[in-house]
This record gives C-alpha cells, structure tokens and sequence, in this order.
C-alpha cells in the first residue's frame, strides 16, 4: 500500500455503537476502526447488521448510543449532507444509481460534495479505469447492465475524491465473471492510496482483497482479525 | 391456433358479459316507480351485449396485424426518455417563430379565442410550476392550487386594503407565494408519496376554507372584486377610474374592451416564456440535476452530499412562486375571484396537466396544458358528454403513452477540454 497503515488516529472507528430500527436492535456495541491505507472487510449473513451498520456512518439511522469518529470527530450527529465533505463516500446497495440520467450525469451528481473543479480531470481518469462507461457515457444509466450500473456507482463516489470509500456488497447480483472484475477494480482503487471499507456476503472474495477483517453476526462483532487468518476458518 | 383464440375471445366476451350484467343490472334494470320498482332487465342485458361487443371488437384488433403493430411500436420506445448527444440543430429558428407567432395572437384571434388562449396560459405557468415540484423534484403536490388562489387574492386583497396594484402583485406574488411553498415544505420535508400527497391536499383545502370562512378580511364565498390593470397610469376602463387617463383617449383612438385582454395576454406571454427559460437553465444547473436526483433515489442523494432540506425547500418554493404569479394574471383577467375558483378539482388537473405531459418535460408541460383547456371548449359540442370524452380521453392517453405525450430529453454535458477532446455522440450506442 501507498500509505502505512501505522498512524494513530483511526481514519474511521466505531466505538460501541448501538442503533435501533424502531425497537429492533439492529446493532449491539459495535466497535471497529480503519487506518488510513488500509482495505478491511465486514462479512456477515443476511441480516446482520453490515448494511445498518454503513448507512448509520450517514446518520440513518442515528446512532441511540456510541460513538462514531472520523479522525477523532465524533460525526454520530451530523447532518447527513456533510459527512461526505469529510472526504467519505458511499458505493450504496444494489447500486442505487439515478437510473434516469445519463452515465454523465450521475458522475456529475459525484461531485456534489467538491464542486466541479476537478471534474474533466477525474472524469477522465474514470473512463481510463472503467472503458465501458465512456463508450455509454450519453447512454441512460438505467439501460445498462448490472455490472455496469455497478462500475458507475462506483465511479459516481470516486468523483467526490474521497479518502475513505464504503463499499456495501459491490458483488450482489451480479456474474461470477463479473464479480471478479468488480474485485479487480477495488484492488486497483486501493492502489491509488484510497482506504476501503468493504461490506460483502462474498466472504472469500471479500477476505483474499482485505488486510484485516471483521465477521458481523447477529449486529455485533463475533471475530475480528488479519484476513489471510480468517480466511483458513 | 384458431380455437384457441376462439376459447380465449368466448371467456373474455363471457366475464366481461357478467361484469358488466352485474354493474348495469341495479343501475339501469330496475327503475324506481313512487315506494316499488319496474323491472326492466331487458335494458340491462342490452347495454351488457354492447360492452361486451365492444370488448370482442378491442381484442379482434389487438390480435389483428395492425393492432400487434400498433402495440410493438408504442412499446418500443422504452421508458420514453432520450439523451442528446449535443449534435442536434438547435431550434432557435422555430423557437423565434413560435415567439413571434404567440406575440401578434391577440391581432388575429377573436375575444372568444383570446380568452381561451389567456386560460391556456395561466395553465401553462401552473403547469410549469407543478413540474417543478412534482415532475422534476419528484414531490406528489395535490394542493397546488392553494398557491395559485394566494397570487389570485393578493392582487383582488391587496387592492382592496393597500391599493396594491397589478404591477405591484406581480412582484409580490411570486414572494409570498414562495413563502406559503415555504411553510407548506417545512412540515413535509420527511414524508414522501402517498402521506406528501395527503399533507399537501390539506393544505390546499385548508387555504380554500380560510379563504371561504373568514368573512370580514377575504368577502368569503362573496368573492372580491379585482381592478383592471394599468399600464404606465394608463387605464382599459372607458373613463379612468383610478386616476390615470383611458389608453383609448391617450392613442386617440376609439375605445375597444378587447384592449385589456390584448395587455393581458402579452404581458402573459412574456412572463410564460421568461418561466420556460428559467426553468430550463434550471434543469442544467446544479440545482435541477439535484431536483432530479432526489427523485430518483434520496438515499444516495444523502451519501453523496446534497442538502436534501435546501433542495425540497427551494423545488417547493419556486414551484409556488409560479403558481402564484399564474394568480395573479387569472385574478386580472377574471376581474373577480371567489373560493369555488380554487377547489381539488383544480388541483387534479394541474397534476393531470403535468403527468400528461410527461413528468419532468417542460415542452410536453406546454403542449398538455394546451390540449386540457382548449379541448374541453372544443368538445362544447358534446355538451353534457364532454368531461366523460375528456376521461376517455385521459385513460387511453395514460394507458398508450404513460411517460407523457412528449419523450423527455437529457441534456448532453460536455464541460471544458476533456469534453472537447470526445467527439460529442461519437460514442454513442444506439
């Protein structure tokens, strides 16, 4: 990796955080941390909270007790809109890009939290990564295929230059052939220095990328630990 | 293959035979005669056997080769939106035609007509500000009309009270209008279809029933009076009433009552198109994009940093600032508003302008808006029969084309250099 991961500070950490959906607990004193630089990875079944878990860094829901710190911040409340000015982006679930704009567009939605400064720079940097979204960049995002509403999304959240990306199951729904390259990319994203969070069902595909990893049942944390060890269980 | 359809054609004719047996049946075969009734089923099954030729004759022609063509050609066009690809000529020269054309209406049309094309509009500008909330923010507004009744009665109030004159509500209008979309939005801002559209529907009632009630401050169902307009202290009255001169005395020509409404539509026009510009900027600014986005997916709007408090407020607020403005001209050119001008009815069919034409699409607004208020007085023929062709007419429309007469077009961007260095639509898969 670019940076080593031996600051101090937690780029982004967790520290026994409990929400609720209504008077379900959804997550149970979760404490985890992301050093600069690094890749971990959250795995988990359906249902355990790994998806909570990254939207309530975007305050929904908010969390009843814990803390949630960005460099030593405690952004647990908030407004939503701004902590992704804080360099944090999200590759939300099931893609949820804006199916009814253009390729274009949605990458101009991307930028939202640094302006258009830099857009013609990234978004050449975007077709370099991701060929198919320059060949359909006037094309309704909505008509693409699965693993290209995919790349999109990805490329949507990589427009706002972040340092920290959340990636929550980038894999789901998608081919095997298809995940693979989905992998590719995160390995190549990490290779520009960017720190990733990564939310995935697809354990062994999640671990193999990951330095470190933790393992969500149930809302709370069961294991945690380097990936490669996690990865013989 | 042949008895097949036969099969399928026999169930369809015999449900469609019991269903509707079973509506006309009390409806029209018994018939109230003083404390009994007459019994004349006969009528009844008649009028079943007609529906249920009428739905043989629709399915026969969908199973024709033309209907398959028709239904394939309707269906090809897939959710009805394009994007351009920055090649398209641009349409100036039409857009100058058609301005120049709107302009010198009032030279050629007769009353009648002016009135209808005045009425077309104000529902123009309605539509145009319900698009905003609605068709481009994604917010279902069932109270719009409450804005348009706030335009409507600041001008026939502020007269009354303040000696507001036209000039003057037209500035104001657009404000205090934008602040009643203000105090609507704040209480709205978490809700989303269904409970928006109730909230909202409320909201319009409620102005209508203040409007209605409060007797002393608005005359109540009495209505208020609405002074004609004035042009530089120039009057369309025969005799200058509010201590100008009378516009036919200072041209020196005779005087004429059709001058009023010739001011009126112009300055109408105007404001129509400075709208339909505004709104267009809009839908390539930052702002509408964000308008656009909200509606398409809020939780990804809120990871990605858009401020969704300041988007739903402003789509709400400019949205009422149009309606209020449309007010205003229907206030002037009415002469008189009451309550019963600003019912749900109204509402539903600002709406009905804005989802005809094709949620989001300012032209198809424009065209909608057209056709819902000129095709009711062209219909005048059909006397009773009009409102039910009018919603025969809405169905087939929404059942052939639900993504609006008028297929929406994406902007093509194309910013700076690296833009430049793609040949715009060079890439573009069709």
């Amino acid at each position: 990796m670019n940076q080593p991961p031996d600051q101090t500070v937690p780029l982004l950490q967790f520290d026994g955080v409990h929400a609720y959906y209504g008077p379900v607990e959804a997550l149970k004193n979760v404490s985890l941390h992301i050093h600069p630089g690094e890749i971990v990875s959250l795995i988990g079944a359906n249902g355990a909270g790994k998806t909570t878990l990254l939207s309530s860094v975007f305050g929904a829901p908010r969390v009843s007790s814990g803390k949630i710190l960005h460099r030593g911040d405690d952004i647990s409340a908030t407004p939503t809109n701004l902590i992704s000015r804080r360099s944090i982006a999200l590759v939300p679930e099931g893609r949820q890009i804006y199916q009814d704009m253009s390729v274009e567009e949605n990458m101009i939605m991307g930028t939202t939290p640094i302006g258009m400064d830099h857009f013609d720079e990234d978004r050449t940097a975007m077709f370099g990564l991701f060929p198919r979204l320059k060949e359909r960049r006037n094309q309704l995002a909505g008509t693409m295929s699965g693993g290209e509403q995919q790349m999109l999304a990805i490329a949507r959240a990589m427009m706002a230059r972040p340092e920290l990306i959340l990636f929550d199951e980038p894999s789901l729904g998608l081919a095997p052939l298809v995940v693979k390259r989905v992998f590719e990319v995160l390995g190549e994203i990490a290779a520009l220095g960017k720190t990733i969070f990564l939310v995935e069902q697809n354990a062994n595909h999640a671990l193999k990328l990951s330095q470190r990893a933790y393992v969500m049942v149930n809302g709370r944390i069961h294991l945690s630990g380097e990936s490669a060890s996690l990865l013989d269980n | 293959m042949k008895s097949n359809i036969l099969s399928m054609l026999s169930k369809q004719a015999l449900l469609t035979f019991t269903v509707s047996l079973v509506l006309f049946g009390p409806i029209s075969g018994l018939i109230l005669d003083g404390f009994s009734f007459k019994n004349e089923l006969l009528k009844a099954v008649s009028l079943a056997a007609v529906v249920t030729a009428g739905r043989v004759v629709i399915s026969l022609f969908q199973i024709s080769a033309i209907g398959r063509k028709l239904a394939a050609g309707l269906a090809s066009g897939h959710n009805g939106i394009t994007v351009k690809t920055g090649q398209e000529k641009s349409p100036l020269f039409i857009l100058v035609l058609l301005f120049i054309a709107g302009l010198s209406l009032p030279f050629f049309a007769d009353k009648y007509f002016l009135g209808i094309a005045i009425l077309a509009l104000i529902y123009c500008l309605l539509g145009l500000g319900l698009n905003i909330v609605v068709g481009l923010a994604g917010l279902l507004d069932l109270g719009f009309v409450a804005f348009y009744a706030v335009g409507a009665y600041l001008l026939a109030l502020g007269s009354q009270y303040i000696g507001l004159g036209f000039w003057g509500a037209l500035v104001i209008a657009p404000f205090l209008a934008g602040l009643c979309g203000m105090i609507l939005a704040f209480p709205v801002l978490k809700m989303h279809g269904d409970y928006l559209a109730i909230v909202t529907l409320g909201f319009g009632e409620i102005i209508r029933l203040v409007l209605n009630n409060w007797l002393e401050f608005t005359g109540g169902p009495n209505g208020a009076s609405v002074p004609p307009p004035t042009v530089f202290g120039l009057e369309f009255t025969r005799t200058a009433k509010q201590g100008g001169v009378p516009i036919h005395d200072y041209f020196g020509v005779s005087y004429s009552a059709d001058y009023k409404f010739w001011f009126i539509y112009i300055v109408l026009f105007l404001v129509v198109c400075i709208v339909i510009y505004a709104v267009e900027r809009l839908r390539v600014m930052p702002l509408g994009r964000m308008w656009e986005a909200l509606r398409e997916d809020e939780v990804a709007c809120r990871s990605l940093g858009v401020n969704h408090v300041f988007t739903k407020l402003t789509a709400f607020m400019l949205g009422a600032s149009t309606g209020g403005l449309a007010g205003v001209f229907f206030a002037v050119h009415q002469g008189f508003v009451n309550p019963t001008s600003f019912t749900f009815f109204e509402s539903a069919l600002i709406l009905a302008i804005v989802v005809l034409g094709g949620l989001g699409s300012t032209v198809g607004v424009i065209l909608a808006a057209l056709v819902l208020t000129i095709l009711p007085e062209l219909l005048r023929d059909f006397a009773e029969y009009r409102v039910l062709v009018f919603g025969i007419l809405m169905v087939v429309m929404m059942m052939w084309k639900p993504r609006g007469l008028v297929r929406i077009k994406r902007p093509a961007f194309f910013p700076g250099e690296a833009g430049r260095g793609l040949p715009a639509g060079a890439e573009v898969r069709q």
